[in-house]
């Protein structure tokens, strides 16, 4: 099929040039980064060969962070300092970080909890974007330049406080997001490209920290997801803390009575018993606590899949109701990819394979396929795809959008299982006469009560003209993109009284927050560095002014006299830039630029649209 | 240009259509205008992208939906269907539609009255489906159309209650 091209702003790459961008999977336990290098995606390996980064960063004093193996080593003995399992209280609130059982020691923050660190109060934002500045690094250094972006991937059922979350991490990182992925959906891309799958595939995703499934149709090159399901609070991790609490149980210990130290050292043998017996019949748990006492245990698998099945079976709940939810039974399914470290116990694997009635496909290293489809989607949207290598994701938005209404009451805007990107209006009325203000809360959630969906963000609508109540228009718009994350706009139809909001979770974290680590980081760049910026910043200039006077040349009609004299203003103050010394007025001059050719941007972008879909009337519709 | 649903996928503007033409296009259309197409393009040029795909998707929405499509077509004939406010039906419907009520309370407890209605309502739905194919694409009725979507959608609706009044698979 032949796709419109378009020229970029601010970018012209050479033909051959290809443009490095990495995929990466943030995981509870560990994380990856890969790249598509010679046609085939690989994990990037750290300077000893090692694939995983384990998701562990330990603070020292000092301001100096380890992070992976190093840090991972060191948790029993500084848990504090020691962060691992992080992803668990991205967008979360105090009372759901504690929900965790996690050890650690949390700070009530407004909208997201924090950790209290020998570094100060950190979010889980900050320490995400550490484990990502490491990936990014390993990319860095193993291809050889800078990245142009990065595919990061997120748990399928993550909401709209967790993405952005995960977003934001990223940019803090010093990463272009090109896209936020969905895990099942990127395990979906490596396995079905790897064997040019076709028909009904499920995903089930069972990770450190979360599970997912997802039920997918897989037809010539479009990845349609159809229904997607799944519990952010249940992973391995969980798995680990029963067998904690069978220990202490058998052993008569109080768990009230048990120090940091000690519940750490408790997860991490509890996690070497339940790894051993995903091949050994008995494994041993052995964990001295601080007070001198032991903690042993001989468990065997029977035992073990006994305390399992509640879990294994909650995530059986989440696929049936995804299979409901996409109108197909389990026989319609072809195949079961199997992904997460997780699905290696053989209950989670007897069991899946019983409720779809088909052996799961294991032949995927379940670390690795996430990372590997995240890769391929980052290559694909950098551009660098090979003729006739072309394929389509349709993705869903795992949780209904709604807005608050009289009572307490939920009322959906878009439902669970759309495709995005996806926008939906709906009309609302003032309750009072003569009310002038109207407060909008936005939630997302199943529950018909408010109480019990999450909040995502509340703003206000004023200036509404005095009304009779029930007689202004107030038209609610939802947008999702194809992150999945949402803005809201509302306006008063009769007189057009406008407000919007993109949904940015309350949690602390600001664009301008962000912008100003950034720019911290900028000021703290040695010389060398700063020159180097300066020098992309002109280059940058100099490529912005020549797409936008190619744009002229080809779409002038579409502006007026005014808007095109502001354009020159703003090309004449590009070019200026090239004599400067100072990057943030070079930059200045590339924001402007690019500020006042926005709209002549994105017209010219309706018009190139407008006339690919007009040019595939004449030659595909019969 | 590709200012209504049916333009937008390249099809006629009827009830009457071909599910799988309908899907063909709407994915010939989501690859053209995905924002993955333009992943490293301007903001603005994104969420030019965004938009058209956003709008694709939902006219593909409403137009897959047999219910959804006979609702857009009454609209876009200029008929307002006053789903909230209108709810005079035809006596007859009205008898039918309690009659479906007394059968929802009954499935609750009664396996059989589950599959009763089941099938009532898909007889129904099937009636629907015709008459509006009648009234749409023959008769070019769209107010009398309108009326039949009122009584469609107390169909679908109270499909939904049997749906939810029933235990996890």
């Amino acid at each position: 099929m032949a796709l419109l091209q378009i020229s970029e702003p601010g970018d012209s790459p050479a033909p051959h040039q290809r443009r490095l961008a990495v995929g990466i999977d943030l995981g509870t336990t560990n994380s990856l980064v890969a790249a598509v290098r010679s046609s085939v995606a690989e994990v990037l390996r750290d300077p000893e060969d090692r694939p995983l980064l384990p998701s562990a960063v330990r603070y020292l004093p000092g301001g100096r962070a380890v992070t992976g193996y190093e840090a991972l080593a060191q948790q029993a003995q500084d848990p504090a300092n020691t962060i691992v399992s992080v992803k668990r209280f991205m967008g979360r609130s105090l009372d759901e970080a504690r929900a965790t059982g996690a050890p650690y020691d949390f700070i009530d923050a407004p909208g997201m909890v924090r950790l209290r660190t020998v570094q100060g109060d950190l979010s889980p934002v900050e320490v995400s974007a550490q484990i990502l500045a490491v990936l990014r690094q390993r990319a860095e250094d193993v291809l050889g330049d800078d990245l142009v972006g990065a595919v990061i991937t997120v748990p399928a059922y993550f909401d709209d406080a967790q993405r952005q979350a995960t977003r934001d991490a990223a940019r803090l990182a010093g990463l272009n997001v090109l896209r936020l992925l969905n895990e099942p959906t990127a395990a979906a891309i490596a396995y079905g490209l790897d064997n040019a799958a076709e028909g009904v595939y499920a995903v089930y995703d069972l990770g450190g920290g979360t599970f997912d499934v997802s039920i997918l149709r897989l037809t010539r090159g479009v990845f349609e997801v159809i229904a997607t399901g799944g519990d952010t609070a249940l992973g391995g991790d969980d798995f680990d803390a029963v067998i904690v609490r069978h220990a202490l149980e058998q052993g008569g210990i109080d768990a009230a009575g048990l120090t940091l130290a000690d519940r750490r050292g408790l997860l991490v043998a509890a996690r070497a018993a339940r790894e051993a017996l995903s091949d050994a019949g008995q494994a041993p748990l052995q964990c001295a606590l601080q007070d001198g006492r032991q903690v042993t245990l001989e468990l065997s698998r029977q035992q073990f899949e006994t305390l399992a099945r509640p879990l294994v079976e909650r995530t059986l709940d989440s696929a049936r109701r995804a299979l409901r939810d996409a109108q197909l039974a389990p026989a319609d399914v072809r195949g079961v990819v199997m992904v997460g470290g997780a699905t290696r116990m053989p209950v989670v694997r007897h069991a899946v394979g019983e409720l779809f009635g088909t052996e799961p496909l294991v032949d995927l290293d379940p670390d690795q396929v996430v990372a590997l489809g995240a890769a391929l989607q980052a290559n694909l949207l950098a551009g660098n795809r090979a003729p006739g290598e072309d394929w389509l994701l349709l993705d869903v938005i795992p949780l209904s959008l709604g807005l608050e209404t009289m009572g307490g009451l939920v009322e959906r805007v878009i439902p669970r299982n759309s495709t995005i990107p996806v926008a939906r209006a709906q009309e609302f009325t003032t309750f009072k006469d003569g009310q002038s203000a109207m407060s909008l809360h936005v939630v997302q959630g199943e529950r018909d009560l408010v109480a019990d969906c999450r909040s995502l963000a509340r703003f206000e609508l004023r200036g509404i003209p005095p009304m009779v109540a029930g007689a202004a228009r107030i038209r609610v718009t939802f947008q999702v993109d194809a992150d999945g994350l949402l803005s809201v706009t509302a306006r008063e139809q009769s007189t057009g009284v406008e407000a919007a909001v993109t949904v940015k979770p309350s949690y602390g974290l600001t664009d301008d927050e962000i912008a100003g680590m950034l720019a911290d980081s900028v000021r703290l760049a040695d010389s060398d560095a700063r020159a180097r910026m300066l020098r992309e910043q002109q280059v940058e200039a100099r490529q912005l002014a020549e797409s936008v006077r190619a744009a002229l040349q080809a779409d002038a009609d579409l502006l007026d006299a005014d808007e095109r004299a502001r354009v020159d203003a703003c090309l004449a103050q590009a070019d200026a830039a090239d004599t400067l010394e100072d990057v943030e007025a070079v930059r200045a001059a590339v924001q402007a630029l690019s500020a006042a050719t926005e709209e002549f941007a994105a017209r010219r972008m309706d018009r190139s649209i407008r006339k690919a879909l007009a040019g595939r009337k004449l030659d595909e519709i019969a | 240009m590709a200012d209504d649903h049916f333009s937008l996928f390249g099809l006629p503007a009827r009830f009457d259509v071909d599910a799988a033409a309908l899907e063909r296009a709407w994915r010939d259309v989501a690859a053209r205008v995905h924002p993955d197409r333009y992943a490293t393009a301007s903001a603005a040029e994104r969420r030019v992208a965004m938009q058209w795909a956003a709008r694709a998707n939902e006219a593909y929405r409403q137009l897959r939906d047999p219910l959804l499509r006979a609702r857009y077509l009454c609209e876009q004939a200029g008929v307002d269907l006053q789903t909230e406010s209108n709810t005079a039906m035809d006596p007859a419907f009205l008898m039918q539609q309690m009659e479906w009520r007394e059968l929802l309370d009954e499935a609750r407890h009664d396996p059989a009255a589950v599959q009763q209605l089941q099938a009532e309502l898909a007889e129904a739905r099937d009636a629907m489906h015709r008459t509006l194919a009648e009234l749409l694409d023959v008769r070019r009725d769209p107010v009398q159309a309108g009326q039949k979507v009122r009584e469609w959608m107390f169909i679908e609706r109270l499909a939904e209650e049997l749906r939810t009044a029933q235990p996890l698979a």
